[in-house]
């Protein structure tokens, strides 16, 4: 850094060069904004200087593919491009038809070939996918339970300059490995036509083959490696040189997440004043309708009878107003708000095009990274619901009355929703989603309360070219008064 | 839900927005109706006991001050309670390490008796003052100690957590009793290898009777078991947010030797002409001053030093000039004055006079108009904080409110006087972490700037003269 600096001392006073805000991440960079790539100033924080290997350690049924996925899901919507490489799948790719358990067993030398063999290709994709793919993180999901299998990728991790961090998942419940096999090994490609109790009689012998070899992380001979080790699905943790911020933030996610079934139900404030006018922001109170909902929501929470619920709203008049009608204690969040428009809050969009055409136009071509002037963009919001997504971990049955582009971002985490998807997920209003966590996924239910609303749902339209006309631009505007 | 025949009939309350805070807040007669939940997820729903445990040297102080100087920062009301410092109440000269014998009946006595003092003391912050967490600062090695910490934890409903420093590295222990134990009043008359002679007797004293955390015989209770200064954590049974919260920081501190800088953007064109908020460039002032805090990070000859700015024109114009890669950060964006963006205090007071009184009345808690508090800052700064934490040397060039957090952070000011911690222009505060707190030096670097300074008023009432609330603006143009 010293040297960079003193080859810049000479041209200190042309290195003034002007700042202009690129348009559409309301970004400050040097020069004329061109080539992004040559700027100093990077606008997110560093999460890592180079990419990372997550490596799942564990015997089957230990919820590898579990915490591989959910963690996978986390990262992607904070913005750290992850992938999920699951041996099984290459697996199930090259042996196309499983017959049973013996081809995991310890003895059995012709799998062990081709086992080796595709977790090499494995290890080849990943590769990939830090070069070719700019990937940030790579989970490798297997049972990794071996010293040996261990120590082959973290050779490869070295020669390569990529970060290691293990993943542990140790269990001796037998209560919960029964739950997890029933929950997703049966459902596997692997026992299609299998009948329960056979199926639970393989996967059994299949962990067995497992035992004999594993050999789990040691708190003495591996203390030279990052890791941590999860206990009985979280009741404690061991926790071992955690190197860099994204490992730590990976840590403090999985000491938050927990396996309690329970409900979240997400839903929009009633609808109000502004939102009868077709106008965006602001902080106004409830319509009539608005109001009807509210108690209608009552109703309906009271006939779902959620054991212990929480209530979540944002610091807006319309989500208290709405949770008020419960009649139950609720908790205020101001991360909760609506994203901030700026200079267009509680603008109609025909008074965006008709004051702020360009900005109009900017939006349409990339929705999510946009950032309104002296306002939000979604990708802020992520930023700023990331704390309310933990504390969502943490808890069990919570309803969230929140925003639109709010109620978005959260369905996006849940639902694995890509940055192009999310702006435009369809959150109506009047409409409660019940979020259950299912397997490796989330059930969701949608519930009308059948109280009429107006529709707040703006479609892309075709023309997102600056040039367009406002008729264009206009084509997808919901009614209104 | 319980009481669901009295809420079938439940007619929604009026809202009304408090005048301060702008929190929606239910009312009865225009007058707020019953406290609900506000502004931030509830931290925990009994008080929690943050009980230490560990061999002296070992930390536990440091881990205290530092934990409590956190909670306090991100608003959990937290006290430690330090048993060393109710020994030397008691015991009003330290004589040597004999005091701390196992065989020493007169010693235990005295030591059980301060103890269960500071339990009562913890017990009437918890109880009676609202405090929300204390810090039981003690050795606490052994089960016996910790079983009675447990047993009065129970009858007065708290939740108890054990942080527990385990530590083997001599050199690390060392440099511990060089750095703060020197200074213990209970050393005041004495050289330093006295020191250190006395101070490993006292070690060896608690080391026979000494009974970890034990992973199969403490398995029900919570705790976070730190290993070699942090190389290696065990944590276990996390009951509920503020112990998740509390964990998390500590897995993020470290005691690398480093500083931290932290400077405001150099003067700006509003700064000039008295306007706040805005984003604008800077001054020809503020670009001389840009110029020579890129010489000043020059000379300073910093490790590895890493530079954040905020996402504002003035910041990033003033780390353009050091030449080296930076980091933009929305969360260090200063306060938003809502309404009151790029406005004179002179025109502040002319069209929101009743919001610029309340703003004097409580500066930390007072939010603009579809604006931001001091409180609300420190939430968003939080994560700042906690990366701050885990980076070792750090330039943050932001803004006077941001600023005014940052620091109130590391010196552990309160929520009264970080709104008017003085962050003038062109001057750079090297914090360094050294013994329990943090040394600071200031450094101004001789560039002209304007004063943006503004004291609070003697008259902070509604009904105020114009002049009277606008007698401690500072000038400008």
């Amino acid at each position: 850094m010293l040297s960079q600096f003193l080859n810049n001392t000479s041209d200190m006073s042309a290195e003034q060069k002007e700042l202009t805000q690129t348009p559409l991440l309301k970004i400050w960079v040097p020069g004329m904004g061109s080539s992004l790539g040559q700027r100093r100033g990077s606008s997110r924080p560093q999460f890592t200087n180079c990419p990372t290997m997550i490596v799942m350690v564990g015997l089957p049924a230990r919820g590898k593919t579990y915490i591989s996925k959910k963690l996978t899901r986390y990262l992607n919507w904070i913005g750290v491009p992850t992938q999920v490489f699951n041996l099984g799948q290459y697996r199930r790719e090259v042996v196309q038809t499983y017959k049973n358990y013996e081809f995991f067993r310890p003895d059995n030398e012709e799998a062990m070939k081709i086992r080796r063999a595709y977790a090499s290709n494995a290890l080849k994709d990943i590769a990939n996918y830090f070069t070719k793919e700019q990937g940030q993180v790579a989970v490798f999901d297997s049972t990794n339970t071996t010293r040996e299998r261990r120590g082959v990728i973290l050779s490869f991790a070295k020669e390569k300059g990529y970060k290691v961090f293990f993943i542990e998942s140790v269990c001796d419940d037998p209560e919960i490995i029964e739950a997890n096999t029933t929950q997703v090994k049966l459902s596997s490609p692997d026992y299609e036509n299998c009948d329960k109790e056979e199926a639970l009689v393989d996967f059994l012998k299949r962990i067995d083959c497992y035992k004999m070899s594993y050999v789990p992380l040691d708190e003495e001979k591996d203390r030279h490696l990052s890791f941590i080790k999860i206990f009985n699905v979280g009741s404690r943790y061991l926790v071992n040189r955690v190197q860099d911020h994204i490992q730590s933030r990976i840590v403090y996610y999985l000491m938050n997440i927990h396996v309690t079934p329970r409900s979240i139900y997400l839903s929009r404030h009633g609808e109000s004043e502004l939102n009868l006018l077709g106008r965006i922001g602001g902080d106004t109170g409830l319509s009539s309708q608005g109001q009807k909902y509210a108690k209608a929501l009552a109703e309906f929470i009271r006939g779902q009878s959620i054991k212990d619920l929480k209530v979540w709203t944002s610091h807006m008049k319309r989500t208290i107003q709405t949770a008020e009608a419960l009649g139950v204690p609720y908790e205020q969040w101001k991360a909760l708000n609506e994203i901030d428009a700026g200079v267009c809050e509680e603008m109609t969009y025909e008074e965006i095009q008709e004051t702020h055409p360009e900005e109009f136009a900017l939006r349409d071509q990339d929705k999510y990274r946009y950032r309104y002037p002296k306002g939000e963009s979604y990708e802020d919001l992520v930023h700023r619901l990331e704390p309310v997504i933990m504390e969502l971990e943490r808890q069990e049955n919570v309803l969230v009355i929140c925003h639109q582009a709010v109620m978005r971002c959260l369905l996006a985490y849940f639902l694995d929703k890509s940055e192009d998807d999310l702006p435009y997920l369809k959150c109506p209003l009047h409409t409660v989603l019940k979020l259950t966590p299912l397997a490796y996924g989330c059930k969701v239910e949608s519930f009308y309360l059948n109280i009429q609303a107006v529709n707040t749902h703006r479609d892309r339209p075709t023309n997102v070219n600056v040039a367009r006309k406002p008729e264009e631009a206009l084509q997808t505007v919901p009614e209104h008064l | 839900m319980s009481s669901t025949e009295d809420v079938i009939m439940a007619i929604p309350r009026e809202l009304t927005q408090n005048p301060l805070r702008k929190i929606w807040m239910p009312c009865k007669n225009g007058l707020p109706d019953k406290h609900i939940s506000q502004k931030r997820v509830c931290m925990t729903n009994c008080p929690t006991l943050i009980v230490t445990v560990g061999l002296p040297a070992r930390g536990k102080t440091y881990i205290s001050k530092k934990l409590t100087r956190y909670l306090n920062w991100i608003g959990v009301p937290t006290k430690e309670f330090n048993v060393g410092q109710y020994r030397r109440e008691c015991v009003k000269i330290y004589k040597s390490f004999e005091f701390f014998r196992p065989d020493n009946e007169e010693g235990l006595k005295i030591r059980k008796q301060c103890a269960l003092a500071a339990l009562n003391d913890v017990r009437q912050y918890l109880s009676v003052e609202g405090g929300q967490v204390a810090v039981f600062d003690a050795t606490n090695t052994t089960r016996e100690r910790r079983a009675t910490i447990t047993r009065f934890a129970e009858q007065n409903g708290y939740k108890v957590f054990f942080v527990e420093s385990v530590c083997e590295d001599p050199s690390i222990i060392a440099e511990n009793i060089v750095q703060v134990k020197l200074d213990s009043p209970d050393y005041t008359d004495c050289n330093t290898e006295e020191v250190i002679q006395d101070f490993m007797k006292r070690i060896r004293c608690y080391e026979k009777s000494y009974q970890p955390l034990d992973e199969n015989l403490d398995r029900e209770l919570s705790y976070i078991k730190i290993m070699d200064v942090g190389q290696r954590y065990l944590v276990n049974r996390v009951l509920d947010h503020i112990q998740s919260r509390i964990v998390y920081y500590l897995m993020n501190i470290h005691i690398t030797p480093r500083s931290i800088y932290l400077c405001r953007h150099g003067e700006s064109d509003l700064n000039v002409r008295g306007r706040i908020g805005g984003d604008s460039g800077l001054s020809p002032r503020g670009k001389e001053f840009a110029q020579c805090l890129g010489r000043f990070i020059q000379d300073q000859n910093i490790k590895d030093l890493k530079v954040w700015t905020s996402q504002m024109k003035r910041t990033i114009q003033t780390a353009e000039a050091l030449g080296v890669a930076y980091e933009q950060w929305k969360a260090l964006n200063e306060i938003d004055a809502g309404v009151c963006e790029e406005m004179m205090y002179e025109e502040i007071q002319e069209h929101y006079p009743l919001e610029f009184a309340l703003r004097d009345q409580d500066k930390y808690r007072y939010r603009y108009p579809k604006g931001e508090s001091y409180e609300d800052l420190v939430q968003r700064l939080e994560p700042v904080i906690m990366e701050l934490e885990r980076q070792e040397n750090v330039l943050v060039i932001c803004h006077q409110a941001v600023m005014r957090c940052l620091l109130a952070y590391f010196l552990d000011k309160s929520a009264e006087e970080l709104p008017y911690l003085k962050c003038p222009l062109h001057t750079v505060l090297k914090l360094t972490p050294v013994a329990y707190g943090c040394k600071v030096e200031s450094i101004y670097l001789n560039v002209e700037a304007v004063n943006t300074h503004r004291d609070k008023p003697e008259n902070v009432d509604i009904s105020r003269l114009s002049e009277e609330a606008l007698f401690t603006v500072p000038a400008h143009y």
